[in-house]
């Protein structure tokens, strides 16, 4: 099921597993992400999209397997959610030059890179929360990264802040020619984007162009059979049970930990 | 080196020294939460005050020893998954509690923690004075050294590990220089009010800072104003002097809330 990737990934993960305590968080994942493709992580909450970004992003070590990455491979990273003590001051321009400074122009320069043009002298606290996800994007562009990961960035915004976001996205790549790996939730703005998206659940259920994925009956077990499984998501029916075969290799003891609280905050 | 003869000015040199220690270091308490941290080392402070004179050791690397020990408990009480808060209840009121008892068993050694519960600062020697001042280049050296690095870990160690950056180093950084300040300041303001003056200088220099680097050159200055100020206001008016630069820094911190609220209306 590793369709189509080409000999030499900018970063793989090889037999991924994370386990916090004697929780699996993730299992024997395997992914390589080429240059210049867009990747989509979906899966239900707590299914571990946010610890595979991280444990990409070297945040984590993993329990067993590894993360290869290509040498001098430049990465930029979004976080999920930035909480910036209001006791702390700092501007957009000193933010971007942490933890390494950059004059003024180069600041603004990257800002409007990402959508977010004249924002280099407010302060942080004072930004809307679409600017606020653009200066993040802006800071991830500093170093021309070949490989961008994304975690629910688009988070608090609203549908057509959501979209903007994401088609300024797709601008970035196709200036840079960067790799794209995102997790999200808006399946409906997303899947279309992608060349790939990787439905996962602790493991990886299965993955794919959009078109497949979501006619996949592992995808459909996870988010129904609705228009794509968009309007399914919302509704929250993670329902997961495997009644059907599998073509990968690893004990079904289903319904261990995938009984999801139906929370917003992924894990 | 007759200036160092006369005993307002080691006092002031004194004050001064810890104030710019405190200032850049004590930023970052406030911007990780991590006030009552501070209270804690410093709580720390007394029963290593106790067991050195209990000991007969040098009282400033004994209590940097405690600090050190109070810090990294705490550390790893709450990579156990206590609270932070709890933690830090169970340790500081511990530490606090030992010591008192432990200079209560050695009895003539009384007196002598009353120095140091609130400082003596009118009693700094020429020694006291080289310790507090290399103490507080160490701690102004390793901050400045570590300062874009640790920025990134307060704000968000996942976006500190994407930079290569290891945000438990940072954070053992900052515990270590917290104990130092901590022992170089015992004879200044005394353990009681340690914590005050790494938390007030910087709230009372954010209502005016736009960057970080502004608000740690603020607290330096309201630090400094305060020890100085504290200083000539206890010999005026006869009154102790580590509450006196306590309180001259709470009355900054209320005139620049007020400036910078104007400010904001403004």
């Amino acid at each position: 099921m590793s369709g189509g990737t080409p000999p030499v990934p900018l970063i793989a993960a090889r037999d991924l597993s994370i386990r916090l305590g004697d929780h699996t968080i993730l299992d024997d994942v395997n992914v390589e992400i080429a240059a210049g493709e867009i990747v989509t992580i979906v899966g239900p909450n707590g299914s571990g999209k946010s610890t595979f970004l991280r444990a990409l992003i070297g945040a984590l070590r993993p329990t067993s397997g590894r993360i290869e990455r290509a040498p001098g491979l430049r990465l930029g990273y979004v976080p999920q959610k930035l909480s910036i003590d209001k006791s702390l001051p700092l501007t957009v321009w000193r933010f971007l030059g942490l933890p390494r400074r950059i004059s003024h122009r180069h600041a603004e320069e990257v800002l409007a890179k990402a959508g977010a043009d004249g924002l280099a002298d407010r302060q942080m606290g004072d930004l809307s929360g679409g600017q606020f996800q653009r200066v993040l994007l802006a800071r991830a562009l500093l170093e021309e990264p070949q490989l961008l990961l994304l975690d629910e960035a688009t988070q608090g915004l609203d549908q057509p802040g959501a979209a903007a976001f994401y088609r300024r996205i797709e601008e970035v790549r196709q200036e840079l020619g960067c790799a794209v790996v995102m997790v999200s939730h808006d399946l409906h703005v997303v899947m279309a984007a992608s060349d790939r998206v990787i439905c996962l659940n602790s493991h990886i259920c299965c993955q794919g162009t959009p078109e497949i994925v979501a006619s996949a009956p592992e995808y459909r077990a996870l988010f129904g059979t609705g228009t794509k499984g968009a309007l399914a998501l919302y509704r929250h029916e993670h329902t997961h049970d495997h009644d059907h075969p599998h073509d990968h290799t690893h004990g079904h003891d289903h319904g261990h930990d995938h009984a999801h609280p139906h929370k917003d905050d992924a894990a | 080196m007759s200036l160092l003869d006369d005993f307002l000015a080691r006092a002031a040199l004194a004050g001064l020294g810890v104030a710019l220690a405190a200032a850049p270091l004590g930023c970052f308490v406030v911007w990780r939460r991590m006030a009552y941290f501070g209270e804690a080392t410093a709580h720390a402070a007394v029963l290593g005050v106790a067991v050195a004179l209990g000991l007969g050791l040098a009282v400033m690397p004994t209590v940097l020893a405690a600090a050190l020990v109070m810090a990294l408990a705490v550390s790893a009480m709450t990579g156990r998954g206590f609270a932070m808060d709890t933690a830090l209840g169970v340790m500081s009121h511990t530490a606090l509690a030992a010591g008192l008892v432990a200079v209560t068993l050695l009895a003539d050694v009384r007196l002598d923690l009353m120095s140091f519960l609130f400082g003596d600062i009118l009693a700094v020697t020429k020694s006291d004075l080289g310790v507090i001042w290399g103490g507080a280049a160490l701690v102004v050296a390793l901050t400045l050294w570590r300062w874009p690095a640790l920025l990134l870990s307060t704000l968000n160690p996942d976006l500190a590990r994407a930079s290569d950056i290891d945000p438990r180093r940072e954070e053992l950084v900052l515990t270590l220089s917290l104990a130092i300040v901590v022992a170089v300041a015992l004879k200044v303001v005394g353990i009681l009010l340690i914590a005050s003056l790494l938390v007030i200088p910087p709230a009372a220099a954010r209502p005016l800072a736009r960057t970080p680097e502004s608000m740690a050159l603020g607290a330096a200055l309201v630090g400094a104003t305060s020890a100085l100020g504290g200083l000539w206001a206890a010999y005026h008016f006869d009154t102790p002097t580590g509450p006196s630069i306590v309180c001259t820094a709470s009355v900054l911190f209320v005139l620049l809330t007020l400036a910078g609220a104007r400010r904001h209306r403004a």
